[in-house]
């Protein structure tokens, strides 16, 4: 009753030749980052909060703490918090930006992405990347009251500062990525804040060295990516190598747990993005 | 050679089958209705067509690009408007058609141009700058069209486009549907549940639980149903009743006080009809068959106009609520 096309019409083999197609994953990046930023820069909202959280954080807790904290502890509890406090701002603001698939599936945006001829992964690192960008932003903002910590910080650490916190914001854009791949409605948003992203907060050596932690939370700390963030900024921010107070694992340790966390959450999110079955 | 082809779809939901083995072909050019009652599974042969879902079994083809095999390049061939409006509403309409344009690979130096012509097409220029929140149901369907057109597709997918909207809006955009496939060179598959949109198609299938169960120009299937229907009031039933069976050698049927006659082509009797009944005919009535005849005839049931969008903008304005509260 129907027969297969004989041959392919000669239009079909146009436009894609390789350099046609990485140009076209290319702009979708882009555009996905642009997106974000632009919506970032519209919400003041957001960006005030964004600020305002950390500055409670550091002033209020890290403040009333301090005066907990035994002074030969080798710093001032508010020093301390102070590589945490980068971690949580990067921590909400990549969390908030990914988690708003959630709500792109919610109002229907989503599938306009889906449905465009680009690849999945593309999709991925385009949204990671956009978590990424507002967040360093955002660390960039709070970095700047070290001095006001009592901090000292040359030219050199600043740097490796803001790539760590690029580093860190990429692996929490693709983990809140993975997390919003598995919920469908906004109103699973308090669930994730709640429940997952609250501990991962108080579990990854920002409040308290994971060194002090008893056991099982300390297992629990070691599995939490934004473990390995915070103290790569330990490692970098902290003047003291030595005590109670220092950072829990080497430098090269931190960023090669990143980095292949960052790498496993968008291979496993572009699959999860795939078509349905 | 058809644009569309499509060979013994099946796509099941576990024990549901949604799309039950169907075949068609489209036209390059014409404009294609899919119609059926809600839940017949126009939305999840689309979503199979568009490489969103994939088949259980069967074939599909688009501009000559397997959807089951070759999503990228169908995606490239495609437009689509879904059933619900897919629009960042937080983004002014112009940025959603330049967002589009980069997620499609339209070149830089294009870009500019081919929003403002599509912005143009759909008479949404002078509203670009507007956040979409702020825009008509109306308007939003005519801004998806126009971001379905600006990568050039060469088919483009329209699913319960007027679904909601006013008669007005809907008379709007019937204009600019129908002059789509002329003026941007693309086919147009759509589906609708509005019987009496499906007169514009150039054809039509009606699909009824996941299996099309006829196929043709809107002509070709109303003819299916029989011919038209002159009622008419006159002073005397009988007597004209006796008329018409000498002139036309029908009988007439009378039914509350009118006279009721089936014939092939009704225009063209009436002139004669009222010449022979003379000052007796008080009045004349013409009624054609539709396409709601032809489902009636096939199922045994009217597809209703139930109003689904009522029920998902209600569900839209909660969760909007929801959200800024
Ligand atoms: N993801 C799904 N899972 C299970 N059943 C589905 C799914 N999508 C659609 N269906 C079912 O398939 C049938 C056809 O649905 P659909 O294609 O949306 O119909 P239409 O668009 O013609 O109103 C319905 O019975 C619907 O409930
Ligand atoms: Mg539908």
């Amino acid at each position: 009753m129907f027969h297969l096309p004989p041959l392919t019409p000669p239009y079909k083999r146009r436009g894609n030749k390789c350099h046609e197609l990485i140009f076209m994953e290319f702009n979708a990046i882009y555009v996905l980052v642009a997106r974000e930023f632009k919506k970032f820069i519209r919400e003041r909202s957001r960006l005030v909060s964004a600020i305002a959280r950390p500055l409670l954080w550091l002033f209020l807790v890290g403040a009333g703490m301090s005066r907990l904290v035994s002074p030969d502890a080798g710093m001032p509890y508010t020093q301390f918090i102070f590589p945490g406090i980068l971690g949580m701002t990067i921590l909400f603001s990549s969390v908030f930006s990914s988690i708003s698939i959630i709500w792109d599936k919610e109002f229907g945006f989503f599938r306009e992405i889906l449905a465009a001829p680009v690849s999945r992964m593309s999709i991925v690192i385009g949204k990671g990347l956009s978590g990424t960008v507002v967040s360093t932003i955002q660390a960039a903002i709070v970095l700047m009251l070290f001095p006001v910590l009592g901090l000292r910080l040359g030219p050199l650490q600043i740097v490796e500062v803001l790539i760590i916190s690029i580093a860190l914001s990429f692996c929490i854009s693709t983990f809140g990525i993975l997390l919003a791949t598995f919920y469908e409605s906004y109103e699973s948003f308090s669930v994730i804040m709640n429940f997952i992203i609250m501990p991962m907060f108080f579990l990854s050596g920002a409040m308290y060295p994971v060194k002090l932690l008893p056991k099982p939370l300390a297992v629990a700390a070691q599995l939490n990516p934004l473990t390995y963030g915070i103290d790569a900024l330990k490692n970098v921010i902290f003047p003291v190598e030595e005590g109670p107070m220092s950072a829990d694992f080497g430098l090269v340790t931190d960023m090669a747990v990143i980095l292949i966390l960052s790498f496993a959450f968008v291979v496993i999110s572009a699959r999860l993005f795939e078509r349905k079955k | 050679m058809p644009i569309i082809r499509v060979e013994n779809l099946v796509k099941s939901y576990g024990s549901l089958t949604a799309v039950d083995g169907i075949s068609f072909e489209v036209e390059e050019g014409t404009i294609f209705g899919f119609l059926g009652p809600n839940g017949a599974g126009k939305t999840t042969t689309i979503n199979v067509l568009c490489t969103l879902i994939s088949a259980t079994s069967g074939k599909a083809f688009i501009n000559g690009y397997d959807c089951l095999k070759e999503p990228s390049r169908v995606r490239k061939s495609i437009g689509i408007v879904f059933q619900d409006t897919t629009l960042d509403k937080d983004l002014t309409a112009y940025e959603n058609l330049v967002f589009h344009a980069y997620l499609y690979g339209v070149k830089k130096s294009e870009i500019k141009g081919r929003v403002h012509d599509a912005l143009n097409f759909v008479q949404l220029y002078e509203r670009k700058d507007d956040l979409v929140k702020k825009y008509s149901g109306g308007m939003k369907r005519r801004l998806e069209v126009a971001r379905g057109l600006i990568h050039q597709p060469r088919v483009l997918f329209l699913d319960e486009p007027t679904l909601g909207l006013d008669p007005q809006s809907r008379a709007n955009l019937w204009g600019v549907i129908t002059e789509m496939p002329k003026k941007h060179n693309v086919t147009i598959f759509m589906t609708t549940h509005y019987m009496e949109e499906a007169e514009v198609c150039d054809k039509i299938a009606i699909i009824d639980n996941g299996k099309i169960i006829a196929e043709g120009s809107p002509e070709e299937l109303k003819k299916t149903v029989g011919g038209d229907v002159i009622s008419l009031r006159t002073r005397d039933n009988e007597w004209s009743a006796g008329e018409i069976r000498k002139m036309f050698g029908i009988d007439s049927v009378e039914k509350d006080g009118e006279l009721y006659l089936t014939t092939g082509r009704g225009d063209s009797c009436i002139p004669e009809l009222i010449r022979g009944l003379g000052d007796n005919v008080l009045s004349v009535k013409l009624q054609r068959p539709t396409i709601n005849d032809v489902f009636l005839k096939l199922t045994g049931k009217a597809i209703r106009d139930e109003d689904v969008s009522g029920m998902s903008n209600i569900k839209e304005e909660v969760r909007a609520y929801r959200r800024r509260h």
